[in-house]
């Protein structure tokens, strides 16, 4: 039910955006505004997302094919070249999880003309599941059956597993609908073989490729046969490739040659001086990614024997305790932290799962510092103040070691947090490892994120697509990386909770989307507020940059920025 | 030239490069497997070699003389790149254009400025035209392209609005207007390649012209009373141009060096900018063919200067 309420919710606002521009006036013919100027800094090297995976590749394809269906600029699903999104309420997915039907939008064409039916988006499957093919993709299609075809509007996927959540093959830019005609000759080895079909799809979006150079520029003009009256509004597009972040700003917002510049990887104060140039502006949307502080409940000292360093064998000396783990918390100030490494392209966060709004808990105790609380908690736990100016119990001195990748902002960071901690009495030794050296995952390594062999450590993590199932199930106790998994394992803070395993075994087996949600925000509070063993800091945006002349514009970060290209208009 | 590409070969083949590095994180490690798999990267190191030297001097010859004279022979499986899955060698003849008019502008550019900069500092050494010309060719020559490149940018793009600061490779010359465009464009590229260029020759041709104007046969001829003029353009200038001609000719390949990274810097979509973006991308192929087609030229290049070489110089001879 919920789910058909987002749903509902998603086609009003989409109705509200349209009739915003019907307000500014800009409903037209096809191509009324001429052309449109879009730069980024990594070039595109081909325009079939099969055979790359690279960022760009997809998001400049996603102007040319589509998907079934796409993630909104709030995470939700919108159907694009179907009638609705299947459910199990709808009777769109069955009830035993193993089959999902897509009802394909009738009257829909290649831009070439022909019909758009069930058989190429069977014949999609096909083409990235053949083994010899190398596509890059292929695990948007694990776990596929067969793709039926029972008439030209109808598809049927099945699964060979109950599938709880069914939307990766066909849904997204990274698995856009291609064309069995132009394709037939391209399967397996062969794909690579296909320059031209590579270079220059055919596909049901707004725009249709006119010119392609490999790793620099790709022209564009209008789809004639796109499904929707009077868009796209540009008669055509150049997109142009290469060079470097502060080169795509300069030219979007100082120069104003482009109108669009994706992915802004800038210091937020040269950010803002290049905004200053009138131009354009930067535009942020925020998706999973968070900085965030991990509490190693296992001890690390070096006087323990290899092998049972960081192991559940040894609980933490200090941090074993829930209230210095909090006060260490509560000290922290996120938004000075935001102001100095992020600007714009950041938040303060609380949650694990930040977004999407549907997931994310109502965590926001951890925005304000509170010095003195955290002093308070410190006091009650038998921290008291010693002759060194920093706390100590029994004889111990509170001193923590912190580490983080090497990286300019994490470096300020520490210097803040290590400042913060110094204000409530705790003492912190600060590290900073090799970024190819802590995330390398290297089992003989000392200095790898995963051995944690620190008290506290930094680094941001994220998930892919807005179901955060395999993001959350990570923290089970038998996830801990150790000696006898080879270091390996996502549950770097080993921490252990036998309800929150239950919970993660109960999400598996979920289907309906509000429960998910629900147990979702508890399993992020459990890691988060309630036992302080995850730490967050800032959720980290992405920031591209708009000409001011733009409009239409809707930064996503749960599919291609460039989703709804058919939209964009020129301000007059 | 084999050993040059098999050098060259295993120096990449070497070095921890990985075409399936620049993907997303969220790409399985099984999936990239596949792709390299596919992509023939997990053969061995001599198979991938001899694939790829057949290809260069077999399979592209076939290709280009079907195409350029309609012969009828049997083309297999060409050079394929990992990153755009296409062709390499249509990729490298898409850029050499641009390469050519960037870099062989400037370098015609650099000439005609170094030139006559060398004569005049030599002819008048330590006047304050030396002074200046040796500090501007002391920048030129000591500051990097790529600080220069940007430096121009901001001057003549952001803050004057005369130029574009990055390059429209579509644009085509089809009248007067598009023309001035394609000039526009390419100006700034083409001066920051090109004072790059006049600072290494003009220092050159002034030593040079030093070293000559105090010959006994200059002396000579002011005797005979010859125009000074002449004295200093015939007689001073052909014996001075002969070592200027080898920096010339040897320093062309090394342009293309130089143009690696200004074409970076303005996104000039020439062979540099395919080289760069094919070493970042782990693009075996592209980096193995675009470097052996830079070799190529070196050792051309130094085979035209020893040619040059002989028609400057009538006391050599090659026999």
């Amino acid at each position: 039910m919920k789910s058909f309420k987002t749903l509902l919710l998603g086609t009003a606002a989409a109705m509200v955006a349209v009739s915003g521009v019907y307000a500014d006036g800009h409903e037209g013919k096809r191509g009324r505004d001429g052309e449109v100027k879009i730069i980024y800094w990594q070039a595109p090297s081909i325009l079939n997302p099969y055979l790359s995976g690279g960022t760009k590749d997809i998001e400049s394809a996603s102007m040319i094919v589509e998907p079934l269906a796409r993630f909104n600029d709030k995470g939700e699903l919108v159907p694009y070249l179907v009638e609705s999104i299947p459910t199990v309420e709808n009777g769109g997915v069955s009830a035993d999880l193993k089959t999902i039907t897509w009802k394909i939008k009738p009257g829909i064409k290649w831009s070439d003309g022909t019909d758009f039916t069930s058989a190429d988006v069977a014949f999609t499957a096909k083409y990235c599941m053949d083994p010899a093919g190398g596509c890059a993709q292929s695990a948007k299609f694990d776990g596929v059956d067969v793709v039926e075809t029972p008439d030209p509007l109808t598809v049927v996927v099945k699964f060979k597993e109950p599938k709880p959540v069914p939307y990766a093959a066909f849904v997204g830019g990274q698995s856009p609908i291609i064309q069995a005609a132009q394709f037939a000759e391209c399967l397996g080895a062969k794909a690579p073989e296909c320059t031209e079909a590579n270079f220059g799809p055919i596909g049901t979006g707004p725009f249709v490729v006119t010119n392609f150079k490999p790793n620099d520029v790709i022209q564009m003009k209008a789809n004639e046969n796109y499904r929707e009256e009077g868009k796209p509004a540009f008669a055509s597009v150049t997109f142009k490739g290469g060079g470097d972040a502060a080169a795509a700003g300069r030219a979007v917002m100082e120069t104003g040659e482009f109108d669009y510049a994706w992915n802004m990887q800038l210091a937020p104060d040269v950010l803002k001086k290049m905004a200053e140039g009138g131009k354009g502006v930067p535009i942020s949307a925020f998706g999973t990614l968070v900085e965030r502080l991990e509490m190693n409940m296992t001890d690390p000292s070096p006087s323990l024997p290899e092998g049972e360093r960081s192991t559940a064998k040894h609980p933490h000396p200090i941090l074993s305790d829930e209230r210095v783990r909090r006060a260490l918390s509560m000290a922290i100030d996120r938004p000075l932290l935001v102001e100095i490494g992020y600007g714009q392209a950041g938040r303060p966060t609380c949650n694990l799962v930040p977004a999407p709004q549907a997931w994310a808990s109502d965590n926001t105790a951890c925005l304000t510092q509170d010095i003195e609380g955290a002093k308070k908690l410190l006091e009650d736990a038998g921290w008291k103040v010693g002759g060194s100016g920093f706390r100590e119990k029994d004889g111990k001195v509170l001193k923590l070691t912190y580490q983080t990748s090497t990286n300019a902002v994490r470096q300020d960071f520490q210097a803040i947090i290590k400042q913060n901690w110094k204000d409530i009495g705790v003492d912190t030794e600060l590290r900073n490892i090799s970024g190819s050296v802590f995330f390398g995952g290297d089992p003989a390594s000392p200095d790898t994120f995963q051995k944690f062999y620190a008290d506290v450590e930094m680094y941001a993590n994220n998930f892919d697509g807005t179901d955060p199932e395999q993001y959350l199930t990570q923290y089970t106790c038998e996830k801990a990386p150790r000696p006898e998994t080879q270091w390996q394992g996502e549950n770097i803070n080993r921490y252990c909770n036998a309800e929150y395993d239950k919970l993660a075994v109960e999400l598996g087996k979920t289907a309906e989307l509000s429960k998910r949600q629900e147990l979702a925000k508890r399993m992020n509070d459990m890691l988060t507020k309630d036992s302080m063993t995850i730490v967050p800091l800032v959720d980290r945006g992405r920031v591209s940059a708009a000409s001011v002349t733009l409009g239409g514009i809707v930064l996503n970060t749960w599919d291609s920025e460039l989703w709804n290209v058919a939209d964009w208009y020129r301000k007059k | 030239m084999l050993f040059i590409s098999l050098v060259i070969f295993l120096v990449i083949k070497l070095s921890p490069s990985d075409p399936t590095a620049g993907l997303p994180l969220t790409i399985p490690p099984d999936v990239r497997e596949k792709i390299r798999e596919s992509l023939g990267f997990n053969d061995p190191f001599h198979i991938q070699f001899l694939l790829w030297l057949k290809q260069l001097v077999y399979t592209e010859p076939k290709f280009w003389m079907n195409k350029l004279w309609g012969t009828d022979f049997e083309v297999g499986q060409r050079m394929i790149s990992y990153a755009t899955r296409s062709p390499v060698m249509d990729l490298v003849v898409q850029r050499i254009p641009q390469t050519l008019w960037v870099v062989g502008i400037s370098y015609i550019v650099g000439i005609l400025i170094a030139v006559p900069l060398g004569i005049i500092s030599a002819y008048k050494q330590y006047s304050i035209f030396d002074q200046i010309g040796t500090f501007i060719s002391m920048i030129g020559f000591s500051v990097p392209t790529f600080f220069t490149g940007v430096l121009m940018i901001l001057l003549f793009s952001v803050t004057l609005g005369w130029f574009p600061s990055i390059y429209d490779t579509t644009h085509e010359i089809t009248d007067w207007n598009s023309f001035l465009f394609q000039v526009k464009q390419s100006i700034m590229p083409i001066m920051v390649l090109g004072l790059f260029n006049a600072a290494q020759i003009s220092r050159y041709m002034r030593a040079s012209m030093l070293e000559n104007l105090t010959q006994d046969y200059v002396r000579t001829a002011r005797a005979k009373g010859v125009k000074e003029r002449s004295v200093v353009l015939v007689h001073v200038l052909r014996n001075s141009m002969i070592p200027v001609v080898t920096v010339i000719a040897l320093n062309l390949p090394s342009v293309f060096g130089g143009a690696l990274i200004t074409e970076q810097v303005f996104q000039v979509n020439g062979l540099g900018q395919l080289l760069i973006l094919a070493i970042q991308g782990g693009d075996v192929p592209v980096v193995q063919t675009v470097t052996v087609i830079f070799a190529v030229l070196i050792v051309l290049f130094s085979l035209i200067a020893d040619v040059l070489y002989g028609m400057l110089d009538p006391r050599i001879r090659y026999d």
